[in-house]
C-alpha cells in the first residue's frame, strides 16, 4: 500500500482529493470568518444565528444560491459564459498542487518537503504560468456577459493582470536566484537549512516579500487593487450577470486565490512549514504552515476592510513606475549578493 | 482689461458630430446603480474609460409636491416637506416655516429660535456624517474600507436621531416646526443628551479624519478631481459646502441670518482648490464648527414661550399677501429657498404657487462640466463629493 503511494498518479489522487476538499472548505468558511471579522471591525454583529456562532451561514448561503434560477443573458456567448465561472477555481486549485504543506529533517540532517501533490522541478514556473492564466476566465466572463459594465471590468482586469504579472514574476525570481532551484520544495529546504529568505537576505528579502505580497493582492483582485470588481463604480465587475452558484464560484475562487497567494508567499519567503530548530512531527507541519499563511490571510482582509480603492490609471502607474523597476532592482541585488556570498 | 478664455468642457457637445464613426460607448449609469445616491441617471459617453460627455437625467423621484402645495394651506405644507432632503428633514421644515413667517410677518419667540438653531446644527452634523459615510463608500467600496467609515458615521448619526426622537417622538417625519414657533417643548435631560453628542463628536471627528486623509489612497482619489473654479461655481448657482470648497466665502448663516444666527458668531469654513478634497475639507471643518456652535448656545436657551403669541395652528383668518416672496436658509447642502406667490383666488391661506429652490439640483447641474475628462471611477467620487440628495432634486 505504502509502496503504491510512490506512484505519482495514485499519490495525486490519494492526497490531492483531500487537499482539494480541505482548501474548498477553507475557502467556504473563510467567508464566514471574514464576515465576522469585518463585523467586529465595523461595530456590527455579522452572521450569528445559523448554527453555532453562525458557522452554518455558509451552508445556508450555498443552499440559497443553488435555488436561484439559472439565467443566461439572451445575447451572451453561451459556451464562454458557462466556462468562465469554473475555470478560476480549477486554476487556483491547480496552483496549490506544487506547494509542500509539511516537511521533516531526515537522518542526514537535510530538510525533506512532504505533503506535496506534485513536486515539480519547475514549481515556480508552474505557479506563475497558472497565475498568468487567471486573467482569461475574468476576461471571458467580462466579454461573454455582453454587458457594458462587465466589459469595462474585463478590460480593467486584463490590463491589471498583465501588468502586475511582471513584478510578480520578477520578485518570484528572487528566491529562485538565491536558492538556485525552481522547485518549491527545494526553495523551502534551502530556507530551512539557511534561514528564511525574508531575513536571510537583509533588506532585499523583506522588500521582495512585501512586493510579492502586494503584487499577489493585485493578482487576487483584493482592495486596494480590486478595480475589476469595483462594486461602487462597475456595480459588481465581471460577475454582474452571473446568478446563484455561478456567481458563487467566482467569489469562491477569489477566496481560494487569496488563500493560495498567502500560501505561496509563505512557501517562497517565510520558510514554508519550517519553524527554526523546533523538531516538529510531520503532521504538525501543516499547522505551522497554516499559522503562517493564515496570518498573511488575516492581513489581506485587514487591509481590505480599512483601505480605499485605487483608480485604474493610478493602479497602472503604481505598477509600471514603482513595482516593475523595484522588482528588477531587487532581482539584480539578489544576484549580486549571491555572487558575493557564494551562496549557491 | 483682462480677457479670460474659458477652458471649460462644453456640456452641450454634439456627440453625432464629434463621433461620426460611433466609436464611443454610451453607458447609462443609473437609475439602478449602487452609487448614484438615489435614483438618478447619468448618460456617459465613454472613450475607453474617459468621459467625453455626461448628461444627468434627474426626475426619477418626482412626486409633484410643489403642485400639491398649491392645494394645501401653509399649516398643512410643513409635514410634507420632510421628505425632500431625506437626509436632513429638520432643515426642510425650517425653510418652509421661516419663509411663511417672513411672508406673513410673524415674530418667532427667542426660545424657539435658539431651539431651531440647535436642531439645524445637529441636522448639519448628521447630514455631513451621512455624506462622509457614503462618500468613503463610493471611494472605498461597499465591501471594503469605505464601508467601515460608513458604519462608524452611522453609529454617531444614530445618536443624533435618538436625540430628535426624544424631542419630537419621531426619527424622520418630525413635524416639530410650526409657522410661528416650535411644537414640542424641550424634554427633561434633552440638553444633557445634546451635550453628550457634542462631547462624543469631538473625539470621533478626528478619528474620521485619520481614516480619510490619513490614508494616502483617499488623498490620491480626491485631490485634483472634479475641480470647480469660483466663477463656474457662481455661474451654476452652487451653494453651501460646494461653493465654499471653491473658495467663495458665502454662508447664509452669517450673511443673511435666520433663527438665532444674528446673535451667534459663525466662522465660515472656506477651502481653496474646488476639488473633491476641498469639499471634503469644508464639510469636516463645518462638523467642528457645528459642534462649537451647539456648545456655545446649548446652555443659553432662553425661557419663555416656544410659539408666537398668536400660535398659527389654523389657517383661519390668515391670508398670504398677494405678490412674490423669496426667503431662504442655509441647510447642510446650501441655500434652500422657498419662492411663494400669494393671492390665489381659491384659498387665501394656500400659496398660488410654491417653488422650492433645492441646493442639490444646482450641484447636479455642475456634473456635465466636472465629469468630462475623468474616468468612470471618478464619477462616483465627484458625484459623492457634491452630496446631491435625489429627493430634493426631484421633489
Amino acid at each position: 500500500m505504502i509502496e503504491q503511494l510512490s506512484n505519482p498518479w495514485i499519490w495525486g489522487v490519494a492526497y490531492g482529493l483531500p487537499l482539494i476538499t480541505v482548501l474548498m472548505t477553507i475557502g467556504a468558511f473563510a467567508t464566514w470568518w471574514e464576515r465576522r471579522f469585518s463585523a467586529r471591525m465595523q461595530n456590527r454583529h455579522g452572521p450569528r444565528w445559523v448554527g453555532p456562532q453562525g458557522l452554518f451561514q455558509v451552508i445556508a448561503d450555498g443552499l440559497k444560491m443553488m435555488q436561484k434560477e439559472d439565467i443566461v443573458p439572451r445575447e451572451a456567448d453561451r459556451p464562454l459564459y458557462r466556462l468562465a465561472p469554473v475555470l478560476p477555481v480549477f486554476l487556483v486549485l491547480a496552483t496549490a498542487a506544487v506547494i509542500p504543506f509539511s516537511g521533516y529533517w531526515d537522518e542526514a540532517g537535510r530538510w525533506q518537503a512532504a505533503l506535496v501533490v506534485a513536486d515539480l522541478d519547475i514549481g515556480v514556473l508552474w505557479v506563475l504560468a497558472l497565475a498568468g492564466l487567471m486573467v482569461f476566465p475574468i476576461w471571458m466572463a467580462g466579454w461573454a456577459s455582453n454587458n457594458k459594465y462587465t466589459l469595462l471590468a474585463g478590460m480593467r482586469a486584463v490590463a491589471q493582470g498583465v501588468s502586475y504579472e511582471i513584478p510578480l514574476v520578477m520578485v518570484a525570481l528572487v528566491p529562485v536566484v538565491a536558492t538556485g532551484t525552481m522547485s518549491l520544495s527545494g526553495i523551502i529546504a534551502w530556507q530551512a537549512e539557511n534561514g528564511w529568505l525574508v531575513y536571510r537576505l537583509p533588506f532585499i528579502g523583506a522588500l521582495s516579500f512585501a512586493l510579492f505580497f502586494l503584487a499577489s493582492l493585485a493578482e487576487a483582485n483584493r482592495i486596494p487593487f480590486d478595480i475589476p470588481e469595483a462594486e461602487s463604480e462597475l456595480v459588481g465587475g465581471v460577475i454582474v450577470e452571473y446568478i446563484g452558484l455561478q456567481g458563487g464560484m467566482f467569489l469562491m475562487a477569489e477566496y481560494l486565490h487569496t488563500a493560495v497567494a498567502a500560501a505561496l508567499a509563505t512557501a517562497l519567503f517565510l520558510g514554508g512549514s519550517h519553524f527554526w530548530m523546533l523538531p516538529l512531527p510531520l503532521y504538525l507541519g501543516p499547522v505551522v504552515f497554516a499559522i503562517k499563511a493564515g496570518s498573511l490571510f488575516v492581513l489581506i482582509y485587514w487591509i481590505r476592510w480599512s483601505w480605499y480603492r485605487f483608480r485604474a490609471d493610478q493602479l497602472m502607474e503604481l505598477c509600471w513606475v514603482v513595482f516593475v523597476p523595484a522588482s528588477l532592482v531587487l532581482v539584480m541585488l539578489t544576484a549580486l549578493q549571491v555572487w558575493y556570498e557564494g551562496l549557491v | 482689461m483682462e480677457v479670460r478664455v474659458p477652458t471649460r468642457p462644453n456640456p452641450h457637445l454634439d456627440i453625432d458630430a464629434y463621433d461620426a464613426d460611433a466609436d464611443l460607448m454610451a453607458l447609462n449609469m443609473g437609475p439602478q446603480h449602487p452609487s448614484t445616491h438615489g435614483v438618478m441617471r447619468i448618460k456617459l459617453f465613454l472613450d475607453g474609460e474617459v468621459i467625453v460627455k455626461a448628461v444627468p437625467y434627474p426626475g426619477y423621484l418626482h412626486r409633484g409636491v410643489e403642485k400639491l402645495c398649491e392645494k394645501l394651506t401653509f399649516v398643512q405644507i410643513i409635514p410634507i416637506v420632510d421628505k425632500h432632503d431625506y437626509v436632513a428633514p429638520m432643515t426642510n421644515e425650517q425653510a418652509i416655516a421661516v419663509a411663511f413667517e417672513r411672508t406673513l410677518g410673524i415674530e418667532v419667540p427667542r426660545r424657539a429660535r435658539y431651539l431651531r438653531t440647535i436642531l439645524a446644527e445637529l441636522t448639519r452634523i448628521g447630514s455631513h456624517l451621512l455624506w462622509l459615510g457614503t462618500f468613503t463608500l463610493d471611494i472605498g467600496g461597499t465591501i471594503g474600507g469605505g464601508a467601515s467609515v460608513m458604519m462608524y458615521t452611522f453609529r454617531e448619526r444614530e445618536k443624533i436621531l435618538d436625540c430628535f426622537e426624544n424631542l419630537t417622538g419621531s426619527r424622520f417625519h418630525y413635524n416639530t416646526h410650526t409657522v410661528g414657533g416650535n411644537r414640542h417643548e424641550i424634554p427633561d435631560g434633552w440638553v444633557d443628551q445634546v451635550k453628550a453628542i457634542t462631547a462624543l463628536m469631538k473625539i470621533r471627528v478626528p478619528e474620521y479624519e485619520e481614516l480619510c486623509t490619513g490614508n494616502e489612497i483617499f488623498n490620491l482619489r480626491t485631490q485634483g478631481v472634479g475641480v470647480v473654479d469660483a466663477d463656474l461655481a457662481l455661474e451654476l448657482g452652487l451653494c453651501g459646502p460646494n461653493l465654499r470648497g471653491s473658495g467663495v466665502d458665502h454662508d447664509l448663516r452669517r450673511d443673511q441670518p435666520f433663527h438665532a444666527y444674528d446673535e451667534i458668531e459663525v466662522n465660515v469654513a472656506v477651502a481653496q482648490g474646488g476639488d473633491c478634497h476641498a469639499r471634503y475639507q469644508v464639510r469636516i471643518a463645518e462638523l467642528y464648527e457645528s459642534i462649537r456652535i451647539i456648545e456655545s448656545i446649548i446652555d443659553k436657551i432662553p425661557d419663555g414661550p416656544l410659539s408666537s403669541q398668536r400660535p398659527v395652528k389654523s389657517h383661519l383668518g390668515v391670508k398670504i399677501k398677494t405678490g412674490c416672496h423669496y426667503h431662504s436658509i442655509e441647510t447642510p447642502r446650501g441655500e434652500l429657498g422657498t419662492y411663494i406667490i400669494g393671492g390665489g383666488d381659491n384659498k387665501s391661506a394656500s400659496p398660488y404657487r410654491l417653488k422650492i429652490r433645492p441646493p442639490s439640483l444646482h450641484s447636479m447641474s455642475a456634473l456635465p462640466y466636472l465629469l468630462v475628462g475623468h474616468t468612470v471611477s471618478d464619477v462616483v467620487a465627484i458625484l459623492g463629493s457634491l452630496d446631491p440628495i435625489m429627493g430634493e432634486v426631484d421633489r
